[in-house]
């Protein structure tokens, strides 16, 4: 499926694995973060890189041991208006440095978009049937922002 | 006041553009209504019983009079020829069409207003005291701050969604004007033991179904540590407070909750670690560059003016001494005083003003104070810096346009949500009891004789009138289809006496006996007051319900 990363629209190259399905010995996936934990050995032990999935009830700290071996944190919003993905995606790039890609999947659409790309997630799988490309528009809406986030450390009264 | 710069205007240029975008994919069918409703609330747009309402946000309630032109303007042109001043300090349009909004949002941008978060599960307008900056009480003036955290919320990308709204007052002295305890957050601007300026942080007060008083978080909280403070609260809320229940979903019930203690050790433990990163510290740079925008305005050297202010309460126009005596308030100047508008004339909704009306107020504004007046979150407004040599002359034309009531903080004085006339979420009307109580206690000796109070009329238990919070407070109800009003005694907001939340006193009323009710009510105050100064609140706490019960309901 496609997806939105980085401004762009490109495939995705993760496999998303349910609980149930095997794991291959190759290839990139993503897991569910019952399944990271469970399994955390032996999907480190494979070639590909390794993402989970995560609801929005983990705490960020839950992550912290498995933070270095991550390429992929997904956070979920089972419904857009449930916005405790917001700080979950500050805290981990904010706080506690993560570097690989932050991505919203689930009810994700296209006027959350310029907020959740302030918070850090830098990739969106869109909610389906919704058009990837209208979307990037979102993006630039606003020129000026006041606050400090993920992409702009500094709010505007430290740069006016 | 503020000014705008280029990124402030760049801001509300951008979102009047975007959300034009957003209402020609509604209309067009790419956004779903359920997608399109979050969006358009927080650009201040309701749904309600006949039409949309759109509620734009005036921060602090601070507006400039070329500012009041463009609303009245625009009263007139998209709406019905008048606006609606709220108890949050905004006003709302009653009928615009949504095709007509983006349009409106650009007029608005064009004078730096805005609809911006006036409703939603984000942060909302932040309030303040309506006489900031000049009254005698004030610590400091609350308004640099209340604009700091306007900035600060505004498109704030981590709190837009919520478990549910949130609002924001300050307040800038003790007694408290804002109804700041019952607020999500109130900010009370104080001073350390050293004289350092700070802040005293409460949290969790709130009206609705589950009424409750804000508690301390902190005692004194340095003024560069605001934002970082608030910060940690809001993420607080938004990590941990409840989304499965939206009448749970408020941080009260979340600091109930918890207990304030262990709130209070969330909240501080995130401010340490959001510390640590130190970009949210406010540097006294960007204090200094938002407070040179409240300046004093060019102030005339004038005399202390009691002697005349005493002489015009018993002057022998009797409308202008009660004027006086009740609309004119103490300023910080000599010779200066800060003068009620009462929107409150008998036979009009409360907060209700024509388009005419407001571009007369302005012209007064320009000609008597400084060109700037406040909304008040009693749905009055307050020109703050008149000449006291001058109130007749501004009397005088104020009666000439209908706005001369001259009953601030009297019986008449009274608030009210839109009720049944308007809201679809109402049990009952609230403006008809307003208007009949309006007329009932008419007369201006009678409304001086029984002092100051504080009638508050909600048409649902969601408490938009802020009943719990009257010294009389009226709730409509819906009993088998009919409407009815339980009456509440023995609130306060905070102003004048502590603040405190009203108890039910019996059964509810119907709609002829509600008006009669509150009669009694005050008839037995006046019979039981220890004397003409004990008001009907302290008379309250001192007597307490039962005589009251006895009065309205018989002993047995």
């Amino acid at each position: 499926m496609e997806l939105i990363e980085n401004g762009r629209v490109v495939e995705d190259r993760f496999t998303q694995l349910q609980d149930a399905q095997p794991i291959a010995e190759r290839g990139d996936i993503l897991v569910s973060f019952e399944r990271l934990q469970g399994q955390h050995e032996a999907l480190l032990e494979r070639e590909g890189r390794l993402g989970v999935r995560i609801g929005p009830d983990v705490e960020p700290e839950e992550l912290l041991p498995y933070l270095s071996q991550l390429s992929v944190i997904a956070i979920e919003f089972a419904s857009f208006a449930d916005g405790r993905g917001y700080s979950t995606a500050r805290l981990l790039r904010q706080r506690h440095g993560y570097r690989g890609q932050l991505r919203a999947v689930g009810n994700v659409l296209r006027d959350q978009l310029f907020y959740m790309k302030r918070c850090g997630f830098d990739a969106f799988e869109l909610q389906a049937g919704r058009s990837l490309d209208d979307a990037l528009e979102a993006f630039s809406e606003f020129s000026v922002i006041y606050q400090g986030a993920a992409d702009e450390p500094l709010p505007l009264f430290r740069r006016r | 006041m503020y000014q705008y710069d280029s990124h402030d205007q760049r801001i509300v240029d951008e979102r009047a553009r975007q959300f034009r975008g957003q209402v020609e994919r509604r209309l067009e069918g790419s956004v779903l209504e359920n997608e399109f409703k979050p969006l358009r609330l927080q650009n201040g747009l309701y749904m309600q019983l006949h039409a949309y309402m759109m509620r734009v946000a005036i921060p602090y309630g601070l507006l400039s009079s070329g500012q009041l032109r463009k609303l009245a303007d625009i009263a007139r042109r998209y709406d019905r020829g008048y606006g609606h001043f709220t108890t949050r300090q905004n006003l709302q349009y009653n009928w615009p069409a949504l095709e007509d909004v983006p349009k409106i949002l650009e007029e608005l941008a064009s004078v730096q207003m805005h609809a911006i978060q006036t409703s939603g599960n984000c942060i909302r307008n932040t309030t303040s005291d309506h006489f900031a900056g000049i009254a005698p009480d004030e610590v400091a003036d609350p308004r640099p701050y209340a604009e700091i955290i306007r900035q600060w919320s505004t498109f704030h990308p981590e709190f837009a969604y919520l478990p549910r709204k949130f609002k924001i007052a300050v307040g800038g002295s003790e007694d408290d004007r804002a109804a700041v305890y019952f607020h999500d957050i109130g900010v009370f601007l104080v001073r350390s033991e050293r004289g350092e300026l700070g802040f005293r942080i409460v949290a969790g007060g709130g009206l609705g179904r589950t009424p409750l008083v804000a508690q301390v978080v902190r005692d004194f909280l340095p003024e560069p540590e605001l934002l970082a403070y608030l910060e940690s609260i809001m993420r607080v809320y938004n990590r941990f407070g409840r989304r499965d229940n939206k009448y749970k979903a408020r941080i009260k019930i979340l600091v109930e909750a918890l207990g304030i203690e262990e709130f209070r050790r969330l909240v501080e433990e995130e401010w340490h670690k959001e510390r640590e990163q130190g970009a949210l510290l406010l540097p006294a740079e960007e204090v200094a560059r938002v407070a040179a925008c409240f300046e004093p305005p060019p102030y005339r050297q004038l005399p202390p003016a009691g002697a005349q202010l005493e002489a015009f309460r018993l002057d022998r126009d009797r409308g202008f001494g009660h004027w006086v005596k009740n609309n004119v308030h103490p300023h910080k100047r000599p010779g200066y005083a800060a003068v009620t508008i009462a929107l409150k004339e008998k036979g009009t909704p409360p907060g209700d003003v024509s388009d005419y009306q407001m571009e007369r107020v302005a012209d007064l504004a320009d000609e008597f104070s400084f060109g700037e007046l406040r909304a008040t979150h009693l749905q009055n407004l307050v020109l703050a810096d008149v000449e006291v040599s001058r109130l007749r002359e501004l009397y005088e034309k104020l009666s000439a346009l209908g706005l001369d009531a001259a009953n601030a903080g009297k019986v008449t004085d009274l608030i009210a949500c839109p009720g049944l006339d308007f809201c679809n979420l109402a049990n009952a009307r609230s403006i008809p009891v307003a208007l009949d109580i309006m007329e009932r206690f008419e007369d201006l000796d009678y409304q001086s004789d029984l002092g100051e109070l504080s009638i508050k009329i909600s048409g649902c238990i969601n408490a938009c009138g802020h009943h719990h919070i009257g010294h009389l407070g009226v709730l409509g109800i819906d009993k088998q289809g009919v409407e009815h009003y339980q009456l509440m005694l023995g609130g306060s907001s905070g102003q004048g006496a502590s603040p405190s939340l009203g108890k039910i006193i019996g059964p509810a009323f119907d709609r002829d006996a509600i008006v009669p009710a509150i009669e009694t009510v005050l008839q037995t105050y006046l019979a039981l007051r220890s004397s003409e100064d004990e008001r009907f609140i302290d008379c309250y706490r001192r007597v307490s319900a039962q005589p009251f019960k006895e009065a309205l309901y018989g002993t047995h």
